[in-house]
């Protein structure tokens, strides 16, 4: 297993590499500069700019520079906010995503799941239609659609919670963005749990264990659930790495500084390290998490082996 | 009666679906009592599965069932679910017919074996293994002990229904009901599974219900006999009886159902059709960028065979043994070594495109009757496929006249070529893929288990309709089958594979009544023991 | 050839007209079939008969809330007058209402010029401004003008415009767009998944590391890369949608190609010696056709909701143009005050999306051969 895990881990790199090379040179291949910007930039000054950022040397210079940087942890300083380096803007902001995205992933995993789970055991009766309603409600309104609304009505209407804003991580602060970022997860979730213990119930060896005269209790969550979690722990992990690294749209609607929003800011500001930095930790959570799912799997199921 | 251990009266059960309630079981009684096995015989849909599922409760969520089924002076049909689950498991059990997937595949043998002993008997987690372990040993599993911490996955078929077995029986049950629990085995297991469960049955003074299609089996193991169909059961009585005077029409049909007759052999200087020496199949499983090297597996190693025209070859195995591959290799399906020849022309060496013209000589008809008509065509289309590859020129209303010809030629109303095939029962389906390889007036045809996915009524009518076109047209059959009864009606010649070689061959009576090779002895007797 | 005369064929029933009649016992995916169609063809025709340009821009309107009764409130034209004849930069000596005609009077100090109707006219409230009467010494005038009587069944926005016209221009766009990169997206992914299924091998392995790569880059981020990078050009927009959306129905198309390949009806046609394109055409395309339909109807809300999320972030589609995306980021810009600029355009959206949603599994369930 550990020898597996090292595998992966060294297959990774190539894989990182691939990404940050297809990054850099994309974003290098459009028009415009981080010093572009400002009309009213000297040119003195702006060609100083440049050279302290080595802006000024070849491209694949640059490209050198940035991949022995990288190798070394470090992921340059911030174009835009000129007294941050990118490292320092993630330790801020990284903190706050993987709080909000954590609190939704967890939340939908366990709502979803017992969601999940109430209507496949009493699929086509009431209960089962009330989940899927909720299920299809829950995926197809947007978040950009939820989140004004909610605003709407417990922030400005009914004045429960604050409209937006970090609040230093007050709790009060927090209930808008992790209810809108789980929405959709569990919408998610509650499907794909309810599709597949459906099938798992259906599944022969839950005849057996019915013909055996175990309890309702064994039965379902002994023998149905386990093998039922297959699917959703696939599903989870990439949502994790989603959600750990922050939501765009529910962080620019609720103000909250984290690292979908300095994305957004950073593009737009051409503020090329910031936005690298938040491809490779992007990348790399996709890479850690779906290692943790395999490894996850081989624990759930013996038939999954990794030599 | 204190030796009546369930008793079913006027059982009826239903289904409701998306096309209304179906009535599966119309109202059935019949008992068992204490040390007697019971066959119940049907074909596929005759409620026999459905019926004894109801008595343990097992129905699926859209079934329901009405009328009593007493155990020991409890309705099995009305009891809670808690009363019921004190019954199930402990005095009545269950097996079933699909060994890979009846075991939850998350647990070790050991976890699933010890969890109903544990509720069932209170005992504690040292005396439910060691109870464990004994009904391993019981069932004939070698080393228990070590067997106790493997995963389902980690066994074969046989060995996974030898745990069912066990774990049925590790309560001490009155009844064991057996939902065809040999169907899905290889015959030689097969023989050994029956053996195992008619020895425990003796030892265990238990009632035994046996769910089955397969009148071998009843009249090897069954004291009483209950013929369903349609949902009700049309005669009952004692084996013996039955068997020799068997009152109702369908019980007689199915008696008769067994394919008889004999193939006359075809001359022996007849002309050689395909002569295959040293035929060599080769997979190759895996291997990739970081895998490795790939594992080699020789699927068929150096078998040779000549059909000359008229003949029938029967090439018998278990599964696994190469014999569809080898008939595949011959046809040039697929890619193999050895030398293959065609009406003495050499054939292993020729390209695609050079093999399309000889491709309306050499027809193949397959195994699934469902899966080998593509959904989407009539059966006219189906049909005349091959006449668009070998007679492109042939106008439309001349190619549909072509399909009713070959429909009618298989007995099928010409007047249903414009149906699809999901329109069709199996049997009819089988008929389209026999016409779809005749109506190129082919004159060597494979039939890989043509006969296997059908009914046993079913299989003798496609069997006397293909010995009806290979005396018609001067057909050679290579006919490939598991089921011995078939092979020995329709083939002069029968070889015997076993893991990708050829054990034994020569005529039926050769094989079958003296066979040389000690695996063939074992297949016959588990084929044709009375 | 001998004329044999045919038996009458009955007509079987094909798998696809098993499906239709499915889908028509859908409740729920025909509302959606009925609602879609609906809805395009109001985003489609509706802006010609809405009383109001998409662009035109009502100063004296801005933020006026949903209302089926016509503007301007009685209340409202008295300040109407006032800031028109303002303007003009005379003194309003008194108006009155006559006949939905409206009469005001002004004075001066100095000789007044005829053409401050056009002052009148400017106003968004008054047409058909007139001289009605003039003074002998040109001080005092009286003006007639009709009141313009505007609907706005939807409010408008922060700029004084209508917002049904807009929400249904922008529907014009949502769904152009939804359909475009849909089609896009499944073109380029049936090609490349086919090709992968039925090469096989070595092929195969290397066209799926490629697409197991493109799946691991963080992929909203890239679009917006993409989009931010190499301008906001709508044609851009399906492309940079579009070419990410393909991935999954690459893979859907080579799994289904694969398990097409290893059918017994493809082998049946092999052993017949059906040439491969005549295999594809009659085997395979048939086939693929439900599982291509059924992702396509699932892809288009999907294309609608990115295309919406950029917008949003105004990185999509550019004013004057909007989509619904663009209208919901303005809504949600005004939620305290003019919660109308959200519902509406929401509302469209989300209930497009549903009927989407609806006939997707509608068809999935209908094509589905599980059911069978």
């Amino acid at each position: 297993m550990l020898r597996y895990v090292l595998r992966r881990l060294l297959t990774a790199i190539p894989t990182l590499f691939v990404i940050v090379t297809i990054s850099f040179f994309l974003m290098r291949a459009a028009p415009g500069g981080p010093f572009n910007q400002e009309k009213g930039l000297n040119p003195v000054i702006k060609a100083n700019l440049e050279r302290v950022f080595h802006l000024d040397q070849p491209l694949w210079k640059q490209y050198l520079l940035y991949l022995n940087n990288l190798i070394h942890g470090d992921f340059g300083p911030s174009y835009n906010l000129p007294d941050f380096t990118v490292a320092e803007l993630f330790a801020d902001s990284l903190p706050i995503s993987i709080q909000l995205g954590g609190s939704a992933l967890v939340l939908a995993l366990l709502l979803g799941g017992i969601l999940g789970i109430i209507a496949a055991l009493h699929q086509n009766k009431p209960a089962d239609y009330a989940v899927i309603a909720t299920a299809t409600a829950g995926s197809t309104v947007p978040t950009f659609v939820i989140a004004p609304l909610f605003q709407l009505f417990f922030a400005l209407t009914l004045k429960w919670f604050p409209v937006g804003g970090w609040g230093d991580g007050a709790l009060v602060n927090k209930v808008g963005p992790v209810l809108t970022l789980m929405l959709p997860q569990l919408a998610i979730v509650a499907r794909l749990m309810r599709g597949s213990m459906i099938e798992s119930l259906r599944s022969h060896h839950i005849r057996t264990a019915r013909a055996l005269g175990l309890s309702d209790y064994s039965v379902v969550i002994r023998h149905a659930l386990r093998g039922a979690l297959l699917p959703i722990i696939s599903y989870a992990g990439p949502a994790a790495a989603a959600l750990l690294t922050g939501s765009i749209i529910v962080e620019t609607i609720f103000s909250i500084p984290g690292v979908g929003r300095y994305f957004v800011e950073g593009a737009l500001n051409r503020d090329y390290t910031l936005v690298m930095g938040t491809v490779v930790v992007i990348a790399v959570f996709t890479i850690v998490f779906n290692l943790i799912v395999d490894i996850l799997y081989a624990v759930v199921d013996p038939r999954v082996r990794y030599d | 009666m204190s030796g009546r251990i369930l008793h079913l009266r006027n059982v009826k059960v239903s289904f409701d679906t998306t096309d209304g309630t179906v009535e599966a079981v119309k109202g059935v009684s019949l008992h068992v009592n204490a040390g007697e096995t019971v066959a119940i015989v049907g074909q596929s849909g005759s409620g026999k599965s459905q019926l004894m599922m109801a008595a343990m409760g097992l129905l699926a969520p859209n079934g329901s069932a009405t009328g009593t089924a007493d155990y020991r002076g409890a309705n099995l049909l009305s009891i809670s679910k808690s009363r019921l689950n004190g019954i199930r498991g402990a005095k009545i059990t269950m097996i079933f017919q699909e060994p890979m997937t009846s075991l939850d595949p998350l647990y070790t043998i050991g976890d699933q074996l010890s969890e109903p002993i544990r509720k069932h008997q209170r005992l504690g987690a040292a005396q439910a293994r060691a109870r464990a372990i004994e009904m391993l040993r019981l069932v004939h599993i070698p080393e228990p002990e070590r067997r106790m911490g493997s995963y389902p996955h980690e066994m074969s078929g046989g060995q996974r229904q030898r745990v069912m077995i066990a774990m049925a029986l590790a309560n001490n049950p009155d009844l064991l009901i057996a939902d065809e629990p040999t169907t899905a085995l290889d015959v030689t297991i097969q023989a050994e599974m029956l053996e195992l469960m008619a020895s425990l049955q003796q030892r265990f003074g238990m009632g035994m219900v046996f769910i089955t299609h397969d009148l071998n089996i009843v009249r090897r193991i069954a004291h009483r006999v209950y013929v369903m169909r349609h949902g009700e059961v049309v005669e009952e009585g004692g084996t013996a009886e039955l068997f020799a005077n068997p009152k109702h029409a369908y019980t007689r049909a199915l008696l008769e159902a067994e394919p008889a007759g004999r193939k006359p052999p075809a001359a022996p200087h007849a002309r050689k059709m395909i002569d295959a020496t040293d035929v060599r199949v080769t997979f190759r499983i895996g291997g990739g960028f970081l895998s490795g090297p790939p594992l080699e597996l020789r699927a068929v190693d150096r078998v040779s065979m000549t059909l000359r025209q008229g003949q029938t070859i029967g090439i018998v195995g278990e599964s696994g043994s190469g014999k569809s591959t080898f008939a595949r290799a011959v046809l040039r399906l697929l890619p193999s070594e050895g030398t293959i020849s065609f009406e003495n022309r050499p054939i292993q060496n020729l390209t695609r495109g050079e093999m399309r013209p000889l491709r309306r000589e050499l027809q193949i008809v397959l195994q699934d009757p469902f899966g080998s008509l593509s959904p989407r065509m009539t059966a006219g289309q189906i049909v005349t496929e091959g006449l668009l590859v070998h007679e492109p020129s042939m106008s439309r209303a001349e190619r549909d006249r072509r399909a009713a010809q070959a429909l009618e030629q298989v007995q099928l109303d010409p007047s249903l070529r414009n149906r699809y095939p999901h329109e069709f029962s199996g049997g009819q389906r089988q008929r389209i893929a026999i016409a779809r390889a005749i109506i190129l007036k082919p004159k060597v045809v494979v039939l890989d288990e043509p006969t296997s996915a059908l009914d046993r009524q079913v299989q003798k009518q496609i069997v006397d309709l293909l010995r009806d076109l290979q005396q018609a047209n001067n057909l050679s059959y290579l006919f490939i089958s598991h089921d011995l009864a078939v092979v020995r009606a329709m083939a002069d010649h029968i070889m015997v594979m076993k893991d990708g070689r050829m054990v034994e061959q020569g005529t039926p009576e050769e094989v079958m009544e003296h066979p040389r090779e000690d695996y063939t002895r074992r297949l016959m007797a588990a084929a044709f023991a009375r | 050839m001998t004329d044999v005369s045919l038996p009458a064929a009955a007509r079987g029933r094909s798998l696809w007209a098993d499906a239709w009649n499915r889908l028509k016992a859908n409740k729920a995916a025909m509302a959606g079939i009925w609602y879609l169609a609906f809805m395009a063809v109001l985003c489609i025709v509706g802006p010609w008969f809405t009383p109001h340009d998409f662009t035109t821009i009502y100063q004296d309107y801005t933020r006026v809330p949903p209302s089926l009764e016509a503007y301007p409130r009685p209340d409202a034209i008295g300040p109407a007058v006032k800031d028109a004849v303002k303007r003009s930069r005379l003194d309003l000596a008194g108006w009155e209402e006559k006949d939905g005609k409206i009469f005001i009077t002004v004075t001066s100090v100095r000789p007044i010029d005829e053409r401050v109707t056009r002052y009148i006219d400017r106003s968004d409230v008054f047409r058909n401004a007139q001289v009605a009467d003039k003074s002998a010494d040109g001080l005092r005038m009286t003006m007639s003008a009709d009141i313009r009587h505007e609907y706005f069944f939807f409010g408008t926005d922060n700029i004084g415009r209508d917002l049904l016209t807009r929400t249904l221009t922008a529907g014009r766009v949502s769904l152009a767009i939804g359909l475009l990169a849909g089609i896009v997206a499944v073109a380029i992914g049936v090609l490349y998944g086919a090709i992968a299924g039925f090469a096989g091998g070595r092929t195969d392995e290397i066209m799926m590391r490629i697409v197991d790569i493109l799946y691991s880059l963080p992929f909203i981020f890239f679009v917006i890369m993409l989009v931010v990078f190499f301008g906001r050009n709508f044609v851009f927009m399906f492309l940079a949608v579009g070419a990410v959306l393909w991935l999954d129905m690459a893979r859907i198309v080579r799994g289904q190609a694969l398990s097409l390949k290893r059918q017994e009806y493809v082998q049946a046609a092999e052993a017949l010696g059906v040439s491969p394109g005549g295999v594809l055409l009659r085997h395979v395309v048939p086939n693929l056709l439900g599982p291509v339909v059924i992702y396509m109807t699932l892809l288009v809300p999907q294309v609608i909701i990115l295309e919406s999320f950029l917008s949003f972030l105004g990185l999509g589609v550019q004013e004057p143009m909007s989509s619904w995306g663009v209208l919901i980021s303005q809504g949600a810009k005004n939620i305290p005050g003019a919660t109308w600029l959200l519902v509406f355009p929401s509302f469209f959206l989300t209930t497009t999306l549903f009927a989407l949603n609806f006939i997707g599994d509608g068809l999935r369930d209908a094509l589905d051969p599980k059911d069978r």
